[in-house]
């Protein structure tokens, strides 16, 4: 048990300390994400009405594009030198490199939502600082890394590789983005706790479904 | 028996590449595996190093048997193959304590590494700024951390020039004289008969020859592995 | 190879035979309804195909289940057949569901939840497909598509609640005393024959456009590999 976690550990800890080398990959979701904000500001001219109940899904279509950018290129990282090799050979249950990476992107993509709430919230006024949206923002996130990392994993080892990855994951994670807007808009309008908390549990139900799923399904993702 | 290989069948779709190879390596032997592109060199030693399945046939490696106990296989294995499994963006030093983590090695053992294999002034350089040579060197480096008893490599000399390729092979003697099994595929034949100390032509899916050294050091070389081939339906 | 199979020659005849009945039954035999007019016949076949298209989608992800775990190809020619069948059923379904919608809501298309799944489907559908080209290695592709498959039948149920909680106007069908409020209609005895009728029939004929197709599947892997004989020899 021990050496699976540092196992885990050090997948972990190589993501992060690759990409702070270099940063491209941050910034390149971090650019994205904001520029997807823009353009929806331009393109749908919101007056304060708006704003505030079309706020819940621009945020998470920002965050969906650019959580795409980083999982398709977190494990591209690693079919370029071969490295997803290196990984598979070592004494290690494979899951170890299913969960390193899915700690990773989450740390990725969390940081890239922490840096565009702010800003979000200054050119919108929105109450994003709330305990309860910062929590929708992490389990949806989660959800959406859990099959992205998976499929992302399927994906660099296909020939089509840059354009697939969005096509596969949006329709199969739409649960967890129908029910994180409807939760982040719950609390984004202080709407009562009962219609808020139906949301909050489905988005907690497809977190463990399809991590579970996604768990059980990784080995045949990277054999031969 | 080091490496035990019985009737091995390994097919992608309709394409079958290894047919029923049996292959045998004891302790301590260097074996060298020529053969012409497409014989199946490269899969037979993905199979070896767990990193694909066969589809039918018996194959054990360091008394374990593959696929089913292929964990315990990869402690005893170090792998270098023509990509360099490396980590562009961190450092000498980093990727080995990468893997070291994996693995469970400690940090002594990386520094002894990097010095065996001649990288010690360079540990806190980004691996992308290394040459060819010099990441061949580490990766080397990186498959020998935890001192495997069986080390495979594919094809290590691509790429490199006269000088890393003298530098890759006194690394390769030095770990062979630590007792270490090695198996080695090659297009390289004056190369391969100079390490190895038995030389397995592999041609069209199958064993074709195996030539001790005394028996290719005395013979013609060329033309000995020019017959394995054409014997066994190689080239024509 | 083996001929085609007396069974499925049987079948193509039942196949057709059944067909016509529901058809006969669907316009002659279960009466006009009173509110909508002609048009509510679409719905025998539009849900028989949804229905039909549903068990497909499931069928899929059995067959990747079983190609996971016995690793046997014949697993993945039965489960890309149930794709593309269902692919094609689901957009009749679709379709028709538009026809329907017409004339009776103003719209071709509505948000609601059985439509917008099934749209998902689709989408699902065609990205299995899309994945499905551009792997070469026989056992990959059939992995992938196993995979995906599996995990497209969980991820869809999972949307259809979601969008149900969301909104609803698709007509409900069977007993609820609002449906007609709502765009849905009660059903007598005739009708119910009809239905249910169409809804075997369709059933029949999935299953015979299946057994053809996973022949044609089993055909085209047996040609790849003569081919690959017939060239290696050519050497």
């Amino acid at each position: 048990m021990k050496s699976y976690l540092n196992a885990v550990k050090a997948v972990i800890w190589k993501d992060l300390t690759a990409e702070w080398r270099t940063r491209e990959n941050l910034t390149a979701m971090l650019v994205f994400a904001l520029l997807t904000v823009l353009i929806f500001n331009f393109a749908l001219e919101l007056d304060i009405q708006a704003q505030e109940s079309l706020s819940a899904g621009i945020l998470w279509v920002t965050f969906v594009f650019a959580g795409t950018i980083g999982l398709n290129r977190s494990m591209a990282s690693e079919k370029d030198r071969g490295c997803l090799d290196g990984l598979l050979l070592a004494p290690v249950d494979r899951s170890v490199i299913y969960f390193g990476k899915v700690i990773g992107n989450m740390i990725f993509m969390l940081l890239v939502e922490l840096i565009i709430l702010p800003i979000y919230s200054f050119l919108f006024t929105v109450p994003v600082f709330q305990p309860g949206f910062l929590l929708v923002v992490f389990l949806g996130s989660f959800g959406y890394v859990a099959v992205g990392t998976l499929l992302a994993t399927m994906v660099i080892q296909v020939r089509t590789r840059d354009i697939l990855l969005p096509i596969l994951l949006f329709p199969l994670t739409l649960p967890v983005v129908i029910a994180a807007v409807k939760a982040s808009q719950g609390f984004l309008e202080f709407l009562p706790v009962a219609e808020v908390s139906t949301w909050l549990n489905l988005l907690i139900v497809y977190d463990l479904i399809f991590i579970a799923v996604a768990f059980m399904v990784f080995d045949y993702v990277v054999e031969e | 028996m080091m490496i035990s290989v019985k009737k091995l069948v390994k097919r992608f779709g309709p394409i079958t590449v290894l047919r029923e190879l049996d292959l045998e390596v004891e302790q301590g032997e260097f074996v060298a595996l020529l053969g012409p592109n497409g014989a199946g060199k490269t899969t037979l030693l993905r199979i070896l190093a767990t990193l694909s399945k066969p589809n039918s046939g018996q194959v054990s490696v360091a008394s374990f048997r593959l696929p089913d106990q292929a964990v315990y296989v990869r402690e005893q294995l170090g792998v270098v193959s023509h990509l360099p499994l490396l980590y562009g963006d961190l450092t000498a030093d980093e990727n080995l304590a990468f893997y070291g983590r994996l693995y469970g090695i400690g940090s002594a053992r990386q520094e002894q590494v990097l010095g065996l294999v001649g990288l010690s002034a360079r540990k806190d350089d980004l691996v992308r700024t290394f040459s060819r040579g010099m990441q061949q060197r580490l990766a080397i480096g990186r498959a020998i951390l935890h001192s495997p008893r069986i080390l495979l490599l594919d094809e290590p000399h691509t790429g490199l020039d006269q000088e890393a390729g003298e530098i890759l092979d006194r690394v390769l003697r030095e770990v062979a004289l630590e007792g270490r099994t090695v198996m080695m595929t090659s297009h390289d034949l004056i190369r391969a008969a100079d390490l190895a100390t038995r030389l397995v032509v592999l041609s069209k899916g199958k064993i074709r020859a195996s030539l001790s050294k005394e028996q290719f050091q005395s013979g013609d070389l060329v033309s000995l592995y020019r017959e394995a081939i054409v014997g066994g339906e190689g080239l024509k | 190879m083996t001929d085609k199979p007396r069974l499925l020659t049987y079948l193509d005849f039942l196949t057709v035979v059944v067909l016509l009945i529901a058809i006969w039954l669907v316009f002659f035999y279960a009466p006009v309804e009173v509110m909508m007019g002609a048009v509510q016949k679409v719905f025998y076949f539009h849900v028989a195909t949804a229905w039909v298209g549903m068990l497909g989608f499931l069928a899929s992800a059995y067959a990747g289940i079983a190609y996971l775990r016995k690793s046997d190809l014949r697993w993945d020619v039965i489960g890309y057949a149930a794709i593309e069948i269902s692919l094609v059923f689901f957009l009749v379904a679709i379709i028709m569901g538009s026809i329907w919608a017409r004339p009776i809501w103003n719209t071709w298309w509505t948000w609601d939840p059985r439509l917008t799944t099934a749209a998902i489907v689709e989408l699902i559908f065609a990205a299995y497909l899309l994945l499905r080209q551009g792997v070469d290695d026989p056992e990959r592709r059939a992995r992938f598509g196993a995979i995906y498959a599996i995990f497209g039948s969980i991820s869809v149920p999972l949307t259809f609640i979601s969008i149900r909680l969301l909104r609803t106007i698709h007509p409900v069908v069977i007993g609820n005393a609002e449906a007609a409020a709502q765009g849905g209609f009660n059903m007598d005895d005739p009708m119910k024959i009809a239905f249910f009728f169409s809804l075997a029939a369709f059933s029949v004929f999935f299953t015979d456009l299946l057994w053809h197709r996973i022949r044609l599947g089993n055909l085209r892997e047996e040609l790849g590999k003569l081919r690959i004989k017939a060239y290696a020899e050519e050497d």
